[in-house]
């Protein structure tokens, strides 16, 4: 069969390729088994600086004594990013997994690497498509029970303010002070939390020229539309 | 005749001027009857016969032809037309009429001499017909040239008789005839040249009617004007125009006259629509449907001020009774729904005769009943109000009792109006709970046959599932008696001495009522609930009696010295009575240990049997309310005339309504989950106004759902899992399965 004469520069994709090195965290054929227990004994070394040794885990306790070390405050976003990057289940808590979980999704084994990254998971987490599988993550990391599946007002308030405050700010003001005055509602649910973040998203505010009543937005951002309204008259 | 010798054309020609000369002749003599002699006619017949048949090149057939039309035009021009022009008028008209006639007259003897050209030569060059070429003739000579004058002539008379006065209608019949046979098989020449200038006049004729006749004259007046107007137009044409007229005349008289003044007209205001309804002018309102019925959406505005008349009407009964009860004088339930149904009545006549039961005020009438009927009064929802009087209705006893016809009839009209309230449920949970009052309190006196009548009505126009509850009660008492015999054929002995009749109701069907289980009965009666007991249980199947003592009577007699009476009581006052059997006295404390009632329950009873009509007891102190200290005694010097008493209590002061509106709003949040589940299991995906309004229209035949409600109950789903919001688009929302 005769050979087609042209001969196409096509590059071979190689099977491996070489990024950007990092640091000296690539693993290299050879010593790969060996280095990654390495690395996990540092995670886990690490782990164990903050964990309670009788529990197993990292309690509230040692979340704080993580704070104090990463000098954020304990309410900060950046914990509750931390939380989200690993995954955590259980608010106030991280498990051994967990946190190995985040480290090595960060690359760090080190508090003072850890802190240097959280700057940049920051920017992560603030990505849109991450946004929204965040904020979704922030209502489910507050929910105590596994029966449960709605927050009590007060903590929806103070969430809105850690989660939404910096980008959303005038938004998360107004609906906190209607929160607060309102009675129809004493839980929020998923679908509220959920609605409220698209609300941001989509309605000019505080004009809220493009909101309707006409359509499916939650009852209470209805409510909230009319108060509102009332307020601007 | 037989003839050798060929006819020469000019020969032929001298003989047939001859025949023409002496026919012109006879017409100008104008004698009654147009006869030419016979034996010229022939003469003239067979002289062109026989040009016509001879052999080349003596067949003149084209020739006589061309003749014919020669002589039809030199006499519509010589004769006719200077005829005409020479008079001005209406002798123009009479002129150009009688031309006209003569002209057709002289066309027929004409065409019948001719008339052999017509068998062979003109078919056979398909040539115009001999009657064809008169007219035209006419046309071309005579019409063209005085048709202008003669339409402007004729438009004067016509308005001359619109104004009143006689005119020659023949006349003008006649004269338009010319108009129509001028188009020569169409209607062209009519339309063009006589009826466009009728129209145009006619339109500025009754314009100038309309701007007077609507300053001058009332509302009903107008409509006689307008009436007579309508049906002198079609005389009109009757009389002397083409039928094709008829249809634009009508219109623009309808369009002038009616449409463009129909809102000064109807308005109007002290004899417009609103005030001939006020004062029942059957015959104006009629009228008014006749004039207006015709014209393409011409009744709306009438139909449309029905409506504001009817709902106005409405309206001032609400507020009179809003005021009444504001001013502390009682809603009477049967005076407002009362008022209300004669309203309706009135207003249907109306609706079938004036109005001949077009649908366009049927819905005119629906409409504004469905504006007032869902009116509240002092806080009462209309349907809570004929639940009321439907009750009132039912309980009538004496000389209040209806006829039958006439409780049918009411039976009717209440179901009717059910139709306008939008708060159906609450309706039938309100009749419901009075329903089962009437059977359980007054079964002897209750009517089976009018509340199953009613029953039946409603079940009717609203679905077996709207009655299913009342029918299961009324049935319940049918089996109760039945079952009631079989339990007395069981008893070999009265349990307790007791004569004991028990009705089981399903629980299903009647309003949910409080046991009063813990309630310590007399040593007999507990007896007869025990043997009852048995019997149910042999007849049926693991079924749990709940024993309402609190809706139960007693026939106790007490023995009093003057004389024993009968006391027909409810079963506390009798279980209370009973406890004076053993002592003599008793303090309250004492009695409501031993019984076991609730307090509020027990100073009910204790007000009826001691400080109300009747002092069965004695109270120490005798005052006039009861308090914990009280003692009571059993009055042995009571007495009365009658030989039976009815000692009656006051039913306890529950909240009826607000109870009622619970359990309403409790079952519409459930209908609602209903409906959202079924019409997202069917669809699938929908968007959310979507959703919501099928969910208002699948709903509305029982309630007008608040679309809060539906929002809410809708996220309570999503919140349960039965739906979720579509991933793209967060107004739209997918079933989970």
């Amino acid at each position: 069969m005769p050979r087609t004469a042209s001969k196409t520069t096509r590059k071979r994709s190689k099977p491996y390729t070489v990024t950007s090195s990092d640091t000296d965290h690539v693993p290299s054929a050879s010593s790969k088994t060996k280095k990654s227990s390495k690395e996990n004994d540092e995670k886990y070394k690490l782990f164990n600086k903050y964990a309670n040794t009788s529990s197993g885990v990292i309690d509230p306790e040692g979340i704080e004594k993580l704070c104090s070390k990463l000098k954020v405050s304990h309410t900060d976003i950046k914990i509750l990013m931390l939380a989200w990057k690993m995954k955590s289940e259980r608010q106030g808590y991280f498990t051994k997994a967990e946190w190995r979980r985040a480290l090595k999704a960060l690359k760090v084994d080190t508090t003072k690497k850890l802190k240097k990254a959280l700057p940049e998971l920051e920017k992560e987490v603030r990505k849109p498509l991450n946004f929204a599988d965040f904020y979704a993550y922030a209502f489910r990391y507050c929910l105590t029970d596994e029966r449960q599946n709605c927050i009590d007002i007060e903590t929806i308030c103070q969430l809105l303010d850690m989660v939404l405050g910096s980008t959303f700010r005038d938004q998360v003001d107004h609906f906190v002070d209607y929160l607060k005055i309102q009675n129809d509602y004493k839980v929020s649910t998923m679908d509220q939390w959920m609605g409220f973040y698209r609300f941001c998203n989509e309605i000019s505010f505080p004009d809220m020229t493009n909101y309707s009543l006409e359509l499916a937005w939650p009852l209470i951002l209805d409510n909230f539309f009319e108060w509102m309204r009332e307020k601007q008259a | 005749m037989y003839r050798a010798t060929i006819i020469d054309f000019e020969q032929g020609c001298k003989c047939l001027e001859a025949g023409v000369s002496e026919l012109k002749r006879i017409l100008e003599e104008e004698t009654s009857e147009t006869r030419i002699d016979p034996k010229q006619y022939l003469e003239l017949y067979t002289t062109i016969y026989n040009m016509c048949i001879q052999k080349h090149p003596h067949d003149h057939s084209q020739r006589l032809y061309n003749k014919y039309h020669d002589i039809v035009e030199h006499y519509a021009k010589k004769t006719v037309l200077p005829c005409v022009q020479q008079k001005h008028d209406e002798y123009l008209l009479r002129e150009l009429s009688r031309r006209w006639d003569h002209y057709k007259v002289f066309v027929k003897w004409l065409s019948h001499f001719f008339n052999y050209l017509e068998r062979f030569f003109i078919p056979q060059r398909n040539y115009p017909s001999l009657l064809e070429v008169a007219m035209k003739s006419f046309r071309n000579r005579v019409y063209l040239e005085v048709q202008v004058n003669a339409k402007d002539v004729v438009i004067a008379l016509i308005d001359k008789e619109r104004e009143g006065a006689q005119i020659d209608m023949e006349l003008l019949k006649n004269v338009l005839d010319i108009f129509v046979q001028s188009g020569m098989g169409t209607i062209e020449r009519y339309k063009e040249d006589f009826e466009m200038f009728l129209l145009e006049e006619t339109e500025s004729y009754y314009a100038r009617k309309a701007s007077r006749w609507i300053q001058e004259c009332s509302c009903p007046e107008y409509m006689i004007k307008s009436e007579e107007s309508l049906k002198k137009e079609k005389e009109r044409v009757t009389h002397y125009l083409h039928s094709s007229t008829e249809s634009k005349l009508v219109e623009i008289v309808q369009d002038i006259l009616l449409v463009s003044v129909a809102k000064h007209l109807l308005e109007k205001e002290h004899s417009g629509c609103s005030a001939l309804l006020r004062d029942d002018k059957t015959d104006d309102l009629s009228r008014m449907y006749r004039l207006y019925h015709p014209i393409p959406k011409g009744l709306e505005p009438v139909a449309d001020a029905f409506r504001i008349y009817v709902a106005r009407e409405g309206n001032a009964l609400i507020k009179q009774a809003q005021d009444a009860a504001a001013n502390g004088s009682l809603v009477e339930a049967q005076v407002l729904v009362g008022k209300i149904i004669d309203l309706h009545e009135k207003y249907m006549v109306y609706v079938m005769d004036c109005f001949k039961n077009h649908t366009l005020f049927h819905k005119a009438l629906k409409e504004a009943f469905e504006v007032f009927c869902n009116k509240k009064v002092a806080g009462s929802s209309s349907a809570e109000l004929v639940a009321n009087f439907c009750d009132s209705l039912f309980k009538k006893s004496g000389n209040d009792k209806l006829s039958d016809e006439a409780m049918e009839a009411t039976i009717d009209n209440v179901v009717k109006l059910l139709d306008y309230i939008s708060d159906k449920d609450i309706f039938s949970e309100f009749y419901r709970k009075k329903l089962a009052r009437r059977l359980l309190f007054d079964h002897h006196k209750v009517n089976k046959e009018h509340e199953t009548s009613m029953i039946t009505k409603l079940k009717r126009q609203q679905g077996g599932q709207y009655t299913s509850k009342m029918e299961g009660m009324v049935t319940d008492m049918q089996l109760a008696k039945e079952f009631q015999k079989g339990f007395k054929g069981s008893l070999t002995a009265k349990p307790g001495g007791i004569d004991l009749a028990v009705t089981v109701l399903n629980t299903g069907f009647w309003p949910s009522y409080k046991t009063s289980t813990d309630l310590n009965l007399p040593r007999e009666m507990v007896e007869c609930v025990e043997a009852f007991k048995s019997y149910y249980g042999t007849k049926t199947n693991q079924r749990k009696l709940r024993w309402l003592y609190s809706h139960g009577t007693c026939h106790v007699i007490g023995s009093f010295d003057p004389k024993p009476i009968e006391l027909v009581l409810s079963t506390y006052q009798a279980v209370v009575l009973c406890l004076f059997n053993n002592t003599e006295r008793l303090t309250y404390q004492e009695i409501i240990e031993q019984l076991n009632l609730s307090h509020e329950d027990l100073v009910r009873v204790l007000l009826s049997l001691s400080c109300a009509k009747y002092r069965i007891l004695n109270k120490e102190p005798a005052s006039k309310s009861i308090s914990t200290t009280d003692v009571f005694e059993f009055n042995s010097k009571f007495t009365s005339t009658m030989r039976r008493i009815k000692v009656s209590i006051p039913p306890p002061p529950i909240d009826e309504r607000k109870k009622v509106v619970e359990d309403v709003d409790q079952d519409r949040r459930y209908a609602i989950d209903a409906c959202i589940v079924r019409i997202m299991k069917s669809r699938k995906v929908l968007p959310h106004q979507q959703l919501v309004s099928q969910c208002v229209e699948q709903l509305s035949r029982m309630f007008k759902p608040d679309i809060k409600m539906i929002k809410k109950r809708i996220e309570d789903l999503i919140t349960r899992d039965y739906l979720k919001r579509d991933a793209k688009n967060h107004h739209i929302f997918n079933y989970v399965a």
